[in-house]
């Protein structure tokens, strides 16, 4: 790995051995770094579970909130400071499962954030229980007969809500999922990035061969400006695509908002007007 | 012909259904009223449905404020048949009822029957109904039509001019009935300086706070009775620059507005009881982070859905203690609506200083509750930025150790360092720990600010000299009721202590009750207030005075229960 100036130095970093979060961790540093994104310009948002502590393991500013709930403080963040480059990363547990709800209207909402979720399709904090993502039939000490449910499609729920930026990387191909990322990164809108990663400890089914066998790429002249398309590729039952599926370009949020019509300056700059408010308070006479 | 006088008050009720307009008649009464110099007072009180039911408001006009709800009605107006059995035990034979044949409640005898369709109809349509009843008062009342029309104006001022011109011809022929109306005599006097006095409801008072306190974001999901605060700001966010948003839900509402206070937002959220419980984890989230969040709740009956548009205190409890782990926070309940308006202001300066949640509890009653104000008794800060927020160097941490547990706080993209904040168990930079030694430094830091916190506690408001036998111990929006009881001469040898801080509590509240025989006032079933004072302070209550129906303490609750205190 080469250096970057996000390196943290030798910190006790608490992933197992081989852990697919540890590749991810490097292609979002030279990411950062290729687009030039300082540290002190970047907040990190994750929710909880072991994809979710990322943020401690690169120079940013971090908000690390609650299982499920890094969508709404990355939207509020966002929201209050358009000059911050906002990220949520955490796991499949955390973003399609307790914070499944904030996914759906964050894709409406539409803010300008990357959302990242690294899926490795089972719990592995909490020791190999079932994820929304695991496929059929999976068997844990929870799910002892196998998975009933159907897999949740992350890729194919937000091109259905008109997502403004889908796509699916493998943290296996640390080249071609930075440029992922990067895209996603300087998307402006909301940003979907699916990264497949193995849990060596956990998932013995879904390992990294067995993503390189279950995994191809979208074609290089792929219309991701087509929704049918895109969606017909994310439904796909055979082998599951990777790359940019979708573009929809939209105004962001955060700029819709009419506070900044006139003013850009981020919340914490600015000043409440007296006069306003004391004119506001004789409209009540 | 009987005349019936009203001397310096009288106490107006207009019933109806949902739909029917009740409230316009409401605020276009009590603004008119208000304008021409009238001490006026106003609360509703209505059923969860859009459409149907029986609703009803309340208004007081005066010579000298009287901002309680009274049981008594001296003129009820009942727009439609249906009565509420809680309507109806108000009505006495002294009632007068104005209104359409159909309307009266059957066989009651004090009558005035005024056909106003027929009269609305002449003029365009049942429309105007409403607009003719309030002419009716404001004729009976001594006002000038100048100031109705121009009032007129204003109200429908987006419609065209005929809307307009025919509401103006509502009105002047509603006066015209109303100053031929022999049968009522109405003796009130008016004060030239209350027509430029303030004139808004307890959710104004909020939101008009928050803009003060210097609010910025606020995002909630719609609940009543908190709502209205949400809409108030959404109409200012472009004059006064907040982002409002309505959340998908309030567990996302607490989260991004706790994101937004992270990036150097004033930032609160608006809920009642069940949003609220919603909301726990993100309360321990703030209290973890140490990120300032202002959160109101409207309170209203419990558990679950409950009474969805009633009001009780019955929420005390549950925010002291929401959150799990230990962490400090200040919960405040406004009494009155000047109070609302200082307090609300207040809570901002305080999340920002000690970085911890700040509650202000008030509820349905306090919120849709309107009456005139004296414009001095708003205290407005010289805003400026009083903001703690400070400019970060490169070793910045966020959760520096210090003295009294504060440490500087600093914001993401401001200055040269890194602000990191974690919901586990963090070190002094923000990064999570799993160091036993320094979980339970920085567990006591946290905590430990509760000592800073503690020089701030607003002291209890004291009403009657200290010498007397009796005490009364209540909070947050009973204040106006009980006050007004208490000018009863019978009730000489009580006094009131009144709570607007409700945790922590001041010290100085035990030395008030020693000896004392306390008479406790809570809109709850069970006195969580009087709960709490024996946790704290050990302090025992004989005598409560309880009420969880859904509605608010009338003035005549508080005088008949207080006598029964006396008595027993």
């Amino acid at each position: 790995m080469k250096p970057t100036r996000y390196d943290l130095g030798n910190i006790d970093i608490a992933w197992c051995p081989g852990c697919g979060n540890y590749s991810i961790l490097n292609i979002l540093k030279n990411a950062l770094d290729e687009l030039d994104i300082s540290p002190e310009n970047l907040v990190l948002v994750s929710g909880i579970g072991q994809a979710a502590k990322i943020p401690h393991y690169l120079k940013s500013n971090v908000f690390n909130g609650l299982h499920g709930r890094s969508i709404p403080p990355a939207t509020g963040i966002k929201a209050s400071n358009r000059n911050l480059v906002v990220i949520a990363e955490s796991g499949d547990g955390c973003m399609y499962g307790e914070g499944g709800n904030h996914l759906l209207h964050a894709i409406r909402r539409n803010p300008d954030i990357t959302v990242v979720i690294h899926n490795n399709m089972i719990y592995g904090l909490t020791k190999g229980q079932a994820s929304p993502t695991s496929q059929i039939g999976f068997k844990t000490k929870i799910q002892k007969d196998g998975v009933s449910s159907e897999p949740f499609n992350a890729v194919a729920l937000a091109i259905s809500l008109n997502a403004s930026f889908v796509s699916r990387a493998f943290s296996g191909d640390i080249d071609k999922s930075k440029e992922i990322l990067k895209k996603a990164i300087n998307h402006k809108g909301l940003s979907i990035v699916d990264m497949m990663h193995p849990c060596v400890s956990f998932n013995k089914v879904n390992t990294f061969s067995w993503f390189r066998e279950n995994t191809y790429y979208l074609e290089e002249d792929f219309d991701y400006t087509d929704r049918l398309k895109a969606f017909d590729r994310a439904i796909g039952k055979d082998k599951l695509a990777l790359g940019i599926f979708y573009i929809n370009e939209r105004n962001a949020f955060e700029d819709n908002l009419g506070i900044y019509r006139n003013n850009d300056l981020p919340l914490f700059r600015r000043i409440p007007d007296e006069d306003k408010l004391r004119k506001l308070i004789h409209s009540f006479e | 012909m009987v005349v019936n006088e009203f001397n310096n008050k009288l106490i107006i009720v207009i019933s109806g259904q949902a739909g029917q307009g009740v409230s316009t008649v409401e605020s276009i009464l009590t603004s008119i009223l208000k304008k021409n110099g009238y001490n006026v007072f106003a609360t509703k009180e209505y059923m969860s449905r859009i459409r149907g039911g029986c609703n009803s408001s309340e208004i007081i006009v005066s010579d000298i404020s009287i901002n309680s709800f009274c049981d008594k009605i001296d003129i009820l107006f009942p727009l439609d048949k249906g009565y509420s059995s809680h309507l109806l035990k108000r009505i006495s034979r002294d009632t007068i009822m104005i209104g359409e044949k159909g309307n009266f409640y059957p066989d009651h005898e004090n009558i005035i029957e005024i056909d106003f369709s027929s009269i609305a109809r002449k003029l365009g349509g049942n429309i105007y109904t409403n607009i003719v009843i309030a002419g009716l008062m404001l004729g009976m009342l001594d006002t000038d039509i100048s100031i109705s029309e121009e009032f007129i104006q204003g109200f429908f001022g987006k419609k065209d001019n005929e809307v307009i011109k025919k509401n103006i011809e509502a009105i002047r022929s509603g006066m015209a009935e109303g100053i031929s109306l022999k049968q009522i005599k109405i003796n009130i006097e008016k004060k030239e300086f209350v027509k430029t006095n303030l004139l808004f409801s307890g959710t104004d008072s909020i939101a008009l706070g928050a803009i003060a306190g210097g609010c910025n974001f606020i995002a909630s999901y719609p609940m009543s009775p908190s709502t209205g605060v949400l809409t108030f700001l959404s109409q200012q966010s472009r004059e006064f620059g907040i982002i409002a948003e309505q959340a998908e839900d309030e567990i996302s509402a607490i989260n991004m507005s706790l994101g937004a206070s992270y990036a150097g937002a004033r930032s609160m959220v608006t809920t009642s009881g069940g949003g609220f419980a919603l909301m726990i984890e993100g309360v321990s989230l703030c209290g973890m982070t140490e990120t300032p969040l202002v959160i109101h709740i409207g309170q209203r009956p419990g558990p679950a859905t409950g009474l969805p548009t009633r009001t009780e205190q019955g929420d005390l409890e549950m925010v002291l203690y929401s959150g799990h782990g230990s962490f400090p926070r200040i919960i405040f309940a406004p009494s009155t609506l000047e109070n609302g308006f200082c307090i609300t202001q207040k809570a901002f300066n305080l999340a920002d200083k000690f970085q911890i949640p700040v509650f202000i509890l008030t509820d349905q009653y306090f919120l849709d509750t309107y009456y005139d104000i004296e414009p001095d008794t708003l205290d407005i800060p010289d805003t400026g930025n009083k903001s703690c927020i400070i400019e970060s160097n490169l070793d910045y941490k966020r959760y520096e150790l210090t003295i009294n547990g504060i440490s500087p706080r600093s914001v993401p993209g401001y200055g040269k360092g890194l602000v990191v904040v974690d919901s586990d168990e963090h070190d002094e930079i923000g990064h999570l720990t799993e160091d036993l030694d320094i979980r339970e430094e920085m567990n006591r830091k946290r905590i430990s600010k509760i000592e800073e916190i503690k020089k701030a506690i607003i002291p209890p408001v004291l009403l009657g000299d200290l010498n007397r036998n009796y005490v009364i111990v209540s909070w947050g929006s009973t204040f106006n009721v009980i006050a007004e009881a208490l000018k009863n001469k019978e009730f000489k040898d009580i006094a009131l202590m009144h709570l607007i801080q409700v945790y922590p509590l001041h010290d100085s509240i035990p030395e008030y009750l020693k000896n004392k025989t306390i008479i406790l006032i809570e809109n709850n079933e069970t006195g969580q207030l009087g709960r709490l004072l024996k946790l704290e302070f050990g302090i025992n209550i004989e005598k409560r005075i309880l009420k969880s129906n859904g509605l608010p303490f009338s003035k005549e609750e508080i005088e008949e229960n207080l006598r029964i205190a006396l008595r027993s």
